[in-house]
């Protein structure tokens, strides 16, 4: 069954898409509404929110610290849920929702995918569900309402592999330039380069979004080469931290696009 | 009734292979090899002379009559102390390096609490000549630091984990981490009945050598075929499961597991999962731990650095919810005052996380003649400083 969203439909309209990861309730506790308008008025392509959790293991240092901080705000997936729903109607960018598996859980599987729906969520990336459980107990909500299943892929995926994901997930599929966790400072983009025209030449049903080690103007112009969005997570978080987050948004999304 | 793991690897509802995509290929390249490699003649052979030269096992099996005495039943310990390296951990990390090799692999990492498993993995890196990094929380650094040195002795890098509580559990989400940015010759030497299929069932099934050893031991030794009871200290649970993996399926046996209460488990201070767990998804498994309503991991408290965990296996949650297993809460002070009377009426001074099993005996009501194994899975060198300090201000107290 095919959906339909603000998500699928951006990737289909428009070429070169630029989308910014925040983490919900960072650096303040209502900083995630304050950071989403922001976006808006910088014209973003679509925008990932990170449901913070205490253990996530696929986060380097600097998304880690901004988890704890969001938890140490209060922020839930309860608490999530009402700042979007307040905010959803003053933004038209689609929403992904990340995060670990575990609250989602607590949430209640049903429940928290009717709420994605209700809030104005697009599509969900959970990376600790795998693809049989996604099957098993998530796939029948999801198409229920209208979400979009994300899935990574890695330069470790085998192709058979790549393409059973490729047919299971929607909206765009999330390719991890390296196998690293966020924020990693040992890797670059350029060394992705040979996997990236690897997954370019497969026959993919899903257009491609590049995660992993994109920081510059420079990386995003080259994620593009390979795929149609370029994802941008640690560098932006550190931003946030540093300045004032509505100045944050302005000179950040500036300085990664040339129009 | 099968207690074991099934095709898709789980327990009932508990277990499971819950990783990122980025570790998919090792966790299927395990899952597809391990039986095969763990049943083969050449690692069998390997390991078992190594278990019987390297690690010194059989260990023994031990009346401890003043103990018994005390109790009120005929309490045999089964002395995993006596190991090689202080404690039943070298059992798995012999069987998962001999394994890591023979997959390919050039480096391992490992996480540890008190530092016995890091220890103990140290310990057969150098013995098999791998690299090895060991992953530890820094308060436990400073709790346990002659472990430290230990494995830096072995040639063992330690790192640090300084996010969240500082402890095993962080100590485990720090070796996942650099697992998840290195994943290509690395294997993941996990040290509990924990973690992502198979890692709970390859480790159960290393761990099973203390309970074949029993099989034979106890007829010999106590003259009944079985005995009444097999009680063991559970922090993830490697030292209980290998205790009690072959008993599982012999319903006259009781399997008691003792959880660490720390401060109590009406305090926040506790590290009993079963008491006040859920069910949920940690470290690639499903099982019970300690968390909020929101689902955030909550942080476990124990005078003991080894059960200092939120959670336990998804094996023994299954025995709990199936309650083939009984399950007790023994706080820090009941453990430390265990630990001081063994040491002085059976000349055993035992790791703090075993004291735990010992101090569990008071909670329970047996006749006389019943026949108590009691794993005690490691020395109690490493704690020698709790002691001291818990002995002093005791005789404070006292005076």
């Amino acid at each position: 069954m095919k959906i339909s969203n603000r998500l699928i439909t951006t990737f289909q309209s428009k070429p070169s898409l630029l989308s910014l990861y925040i983490t919900a309730g960072f650096p303040k506790l209502t900083d995630t509404a304050v950071l989403l308008k922001e976006l808006q008025k910088a014209n973003i392509d679509f925008v990932e929110v990170g449901l913070p959790f205490s253990d996530s293991l696929m986060d380097g240092p600097t998304i880690q610290h901004s988890h704890q901080v969001a938890l140490e705000n209060g922020m839930t997936l309860e608490v999530l849920m009402e700042q979007l729903d307040s905010v959803r109607s003053e933004i038209s960018y689609p929403l992904v929702l990340m995060g670990a598996l575990n609250p989602i859980f607590q949430f209640g599987v049903e429940r928290f995918c009717e709420r994605c729906h209700q809030v104005g969520i697009d599509g969900v990336l959970i990376p600790d569900l795998t693809l049989s459980e996604y099957q098993k107990k998530f796939k029948k909500f999801y198409q229920k309402y209208h979400l979009a299943p994300i899935f990574m892929v890695t330069p470790r995926t085998s192709e058979e592999r790549l393409l059973e994901i490729d047919a299971e997930g929607s909206g765009f599929l999330y390719v991890m330039s390296s196998s690293s966790t966020t924020g990693a400072a040992n890797k670059t983009l350029s060394d992705s380069k040979e996997y990236l025209e690897r997954i370019q030449a497969l026959p993919l049903q899903n257009p491609k979004a590049i995660g992993f080690n994109i920081s510059t103007r420079e990386e995003v112009e080259f994620a593009h080469r390979y795929g149609q969005g370029a994802i941008v997570g640690s560098a932006f978080i550190r931003r946030v931290q540093q300045t004032d987050a509505s100045k944050a948004v302005e000179d950040f999304v500036k300085e990664l696009r040339l129009n | 009734m099968s207690y074991q793991v099934n095709q898709h690897g789980f327990y009932g509802p508990y277990g499971g292979a819950y990783v990122p995509e980025v570790l998919y290929p090792n966790i299927e390249e395990l899952q597809q090899h391990y039986q095969h490699i763990l049943r083969s003649e050449r690692f069998q052979k390997e390991y078992e002379t190594l278990l019987s030269q390297f690690v010194a096992r059989p260990t023994p099996l031990y009346e401890a009559r003043r103990l018994s005495e005390e109790i009120g039943a005929r309490i045999f310990l089964k002395r995993e102390d006596v190991c090689h390296t202080g404690s039943h951990k070298l059992n798995n990390t012999l069987g998962q390096v001999l394994l890591a090799k023979q997959l390919g692999k050039r480096k391992i990492i490992a996480e540890t609490g008190a530092g016995s498993h890091g220890v103990a993995t140290a310990t057969v890196c150098a013995l098999l000549n791998l690299e090895c990094c060991v992953y530890m929380g820094e308060v436990d650094m400073q709790r346990q630091h002659p472990n430290v040195e230990r494995m830096r002795l072995l040639g063992a890098t330690v790192i640090p984990a300084t996010s969240g509580s500082k402890t095993l559990k962080d100590a485990v989400n720090e070796a996942f981490r650099a697992w998840i940015n290195e994943p290509e010759d690395t294997f993941y030497v996990i040290g509990s009945v924990f973690g992502p299929h198979p890692y709970p069932d390859m480790v159960a099934s290393l761990q099973s050598v203390i309970s074949k050893e029993l099989r034979e031991q106890i007829p010999a030794i106590t003259g009944q075929q079985l005995p009444d009871y097999v009680v063991a200290c559970v922090g993830g649970g490697s030292n209980a499961i290998g205790s009690f993996y072959h008993f599982l399926d012999e319903p006259s046996v009781q399997l008691i597991a003792a959880e660490a209460a720390g401060k109590g488990i009406e305090t926040d201070y506790s590290a009993a999962a079963t008491f006040l767990g859920k069910q949920g998804i940690l470290h690639g498994t499903q099982t019970l731990f300690m968390q909020t309503p929101d689902g955030q991991v909550k942080e476990a408290h124990s005078v003991s650095a080894g059960l200092d965990y939120p959670g336990i296996g998804p094996q023994l949650a299954y025995l709990h919810h199936q309650k083939r297993a009984q399950f007790v809460a023994v706080t820090d002070k009941d453990a430390l005052d265990a630990a001081l009377l063994l040491s002085k009426i059976e000349g055993i001074i035992p790791a703090l996380e075993s004291a735990h099993a010992i101090a569990a005996l008071r909670q329970l009501s047996f006749a006389p003649t019943q026949v108590v194994v009691v794993c005690l899975s490691g020395r109690g060198d490493k704690d020698l400083e709790t002691y001291i300090n818990y002995r002093s201000t005791q005789n404070v107290f006292n005076s």
